[in-house]
């Protein structure tokens, strides 16, 4: 067991995929010498060296799409994104080739890259540091996207979206980045699957979904309600896309009540997605429609405001009646 | 390299600059002005001069044959081409980019690539994928509809056509990294050492990616060469629209060299694409190539450039025309009997039956395909939705519409 930040955790597992295989790289804006502006990588440069360990131009498509090559040659590159409202230049080489290339190749010509992007608010950032972007890449087929919200998940999803052989998005909750957690960096398998949801606190009453930044939210919610009586089953989605219907699914089948909480915009946010599936599948499950707890459909808002636009336990604890109260 | 090639790239890094820069001249000149390297001349004659010396020796070491082959190469690509307008007219083709006039382009570079090298097209180098040994077949699926890719590229190291404008060139600086952390660079073992094509053309020169794309290569000395086919016509859209000097001149704010070839003189095309292979192969770093060509027919069949240029541009273009440079310098050599022409031109009509015939007969996919590679790996909520449709599609098993029988 070791204690590790969420940050150094996505540390711990880069650098054990790349001790595990010479083909994995990791490239981006200052993650060699400086190790990332949030020091994710580290110490990487220094022990695995330039080759490895590339500090590129300040070009996001060019980063992109040079990972592209470097996979079609037989490497696993591993791109950071140094901040969620920085991927836009690199959109089109995402969207336009990384998500097709498999597809249109008719599986000839693989892309294991794994993009990793700092995502979210609640930081007092500047403009374009705090976005929650999600919902464009999951709305393009042929990318996988997981959100980590821990220090165990951050270690070990880290290593199996890059041992895919599908190009993963994935996020980072940055506001969680120095959260603490023990985790057994010794055993020898993940716990879990890259795409398992987990009930990250069970409870009989009403159905919180979330992901991410969220997770830490909402089981402050779940300690919150239980003082009123109101017990609250939280599950951390981890897998976007593909999405766990089936844990999900299960445990609104046992409260009939939906929340589903997420800080990017609530109109044509994932909560959308999620709760269409689960009214469509679990109609005569529900006792009540299902509800969203989203960012507002704005900007991200300067940062003096941020914590009236980002989901908090209040809010959080104000649908979670809205639910009950049907 | 040679000891010329190696003073003409090695002495200056930041690139060949024969001429001074013409930034601000409204309209450059139609020849591509005196910077271009050219080998044969509109009469068939061997040029010699300054600008050449540093390709005279892999000129000098064409023989008869290996000058019949590119004019074979290119007389079956154009016959090809041609097949591709006129089957979309039938309406068996989607839609046709044609390469009418940049056959020398295209054979040129592509005979001069070692089988290890690597080609990143855009999706009108049919002369490129010929050379690289793609089916034919394989491009008229793509442009057909039968496939959104067709053919394995790590089987030709031919990457897929791309048609997002520039994006391929990225790929390629990626290809070339990998390519020196393998250590396939450098080491003078001519099999081993391999260098990386970029194609693109002079439209694509104002995308981001392609520069991005020369930053990458630069500071990376990567094994690159990157080929521009300056046609003059970025669909509607002449060069000055893209820039104010010739483009070879961007590679040295680069930091790299640039050169202008005569595009419709296969001979120049080769040799220089030789010299910058080898530059690339042997860790020189990146090289561009600006092939000076012209498109002589529309963009694609979906074109019509009667409404954006002059018909005696073209003209002036056509007595260019890279096939008759090359046969009139066939001629000018002395060594090949006229029924080698008619026996080139009997070829590329078979192939053109055979194709016409095949592409006619080619089967659509199955329904299935366009879910079975969307991921590497097993993805639940895709194969949800794949047996989904197959049960709705299932259910209409028995009824005259599936049957195709008399309603």
């Amino acid at each position: 067991m070791t204690t590790l930040t969420l940050a150094k955790g996505i540390t711990a597992g880069l650098r054990r995929a790349m001790e595990a295989d010479p083909k994995v790289l990791v490239m981006g804006e200052d993650v060699g010498r400086l190790g990332g502006v949030f020091r994710v990588t580290e110490g990487l440069q220094k022990d695995f060296g330039e080759d490895r360990v590339i500090d590129t131009p300040l070009a996001e498509s060019g980063i992109v799409g040079t990972a592209v090559g470097l996979a079609l040659r037989g490497y696993r590159p591993v791109v950071e994104i140094q901040f969620d409202g920085f991927v836009y230049p690199a959109f089109d080489q995402i969207t336009s080739q990384v998500a097709k290339m498999h597809n249109r190749s008719a599986g000839t010509a693989k892309l294991p890259m794994v993009i990793r992007i700092p995502c979210g608010g609640g930081i007092g950032a500047v403009e374009h540091h705090s976005e929650s972007n999600e919902a464009y890449f999951l709305h393009s087929a042929g990318l996988r996207v997981v959100a980590c919200s821990n220090a165990e998940d951050s270690y070990w999803m880290i290593q199996q979206a890059i041992e895919l052989d599908d190009p993963v998005i994935f996020f980072e909750p940055k506001r969680r980045y120095h959260d603490r957690m023990d985790v057994d960096d010794g055993a020898a398998a993940a716990p879990r699957g890259l795409y398992d949801a987990v009930v990250a606190r069970p409870g009989g009453h009403v159905t919180v979904a979330c992901y991410g930044p969220m997770v830490k939210t909402c089981l402050a919610a779940a300690d919150a309600a239980a003082e009123e009586g109101k017990e609250l089953e939280v599950i951390d989605l981890r897998g976007l896309n593909p999405l766990d219907i089936g844990v999900l699914g299960a445990s609104v089948e046992k409260t009939g009540r939906l929340v589903v909480v997420h800080e990017a915009s609530r109109f044509m946010g994932f909560g959308a997605e999620i709760a269409a599936q689960v009214q469509e599948r679990l109609f005569y499950h529900l006792e009540a429609p299902v509800l969203r707890v989203a960012g507002y459909s704005i900007p991200y808002p300067m940062s003096k405001l941020e914590e009236h636009h980002l989901p908090d336990l209040d809010r959080v604890l104000d649908s979670v009646d809205r639910a009950l109260s049907f | 390299m040679t000891d010329s090639v190696h003073q003409a790239f090695g002495g200056d890094y930041s690139g060949v600059d024969h001429h001074e820069s013409v930034v601000g001249t409204p309209h450059l000149p139609h020849d591509g002005g005196p910077e271009t390297i050219r080998f044969i001349d509109k009469d068939g004659n061997r040029i010699r001069n300054e600008v050449n010396l540093p390709y005279d020796p892999t000129v000098d070491a064409m023989t008869d044959e290996d000058a019949q082959d590119l004019y074979r190469d290119m007389v079956l690509i154009r016959r090809l081409d041609k097949e591709g307008t006129a089957l979309q007219r039938q309406g068996q083709l989607g839609l046709w980019p044609g390469l009418l006039g940049q056959e020398a382009a295209q054979i040129g570079i592509g005979r001069a690539m070692a089988p290890q090298d690597y080609a990143f097209p855009g999706y009108r180098e049919h002369g490129v994928a010929y050379c690289r040994g793609v089916d034919p077949l394989a491009v008229f699926g793509m442009y057909r509809g039968t496939t959104l890719g067709g053919w394995d590229p790590n089987a030709h190291n031919f990457h897929l056509y791309t048609i997002v404008i520039g994006n391929q060139a990225l790929h390629a600086v990626g290809y070339a990294m990998g390519v020196q952390r393998d250590g396939d660079v450098g080491t003078g073992d001519p099999e081993r050492d391999a260098a990386v094509v970029a194609f693109f053309g002079d439209g694509a020169t104002a995308q981001g990616d392609i520069n991005e794309a020369f930053v990458f290569a630069a500071v990376n000395q990567c094994p690159i060469v990157f080929f521009c086919q300056n046609n003059q016509w970025a669909i509607s859209e002449p060069n000055e629209t893209h820039t104010l000097i010739p483009l070879y001149q961007r590679a040295r704010g680069f930091g790299f060299p640039g050169v202008r070839v005569d595009g419709n003189d296969v001979v120049a095309v080769y040799a220089v694409a030789k010299a910058a292979l080898e530059h690339a192969r042997s860790g020189q770093g990146p090289f561009l190539i600006e092939a000076y060509t012209y498109r002589m027919g529309a963009h694609t069949t979906s074109d019509d450039p009667t409404k954006y240029r002059d018909s005696a541009e073209v003209e002036l273009w056509r007595l260019r025309d890279p096939i008759e440079r090359v046969k009139t310098h066939l001629l000018w050599r002395g060594n090949t009997p006229p029924e080698f022409f008619d026996e080139v031109d009997q070829e590329a009509n078979e192939l053109a039956k055979r194709i016409r015939a095949a592409v006619q007969d080619m089967p659509d996919p199955s329904v299935s395909e366009m879910f079975d590679h969307v991921y590497a790996q097993e993805h639940p909520g895709l194969a949800e939705e794949k047996a989904w449709q197959a049960a709705y599609e299932a259910s209409f098993a028995g009824s005259d519409d599936a049957e195709g029988g008399p309603r």
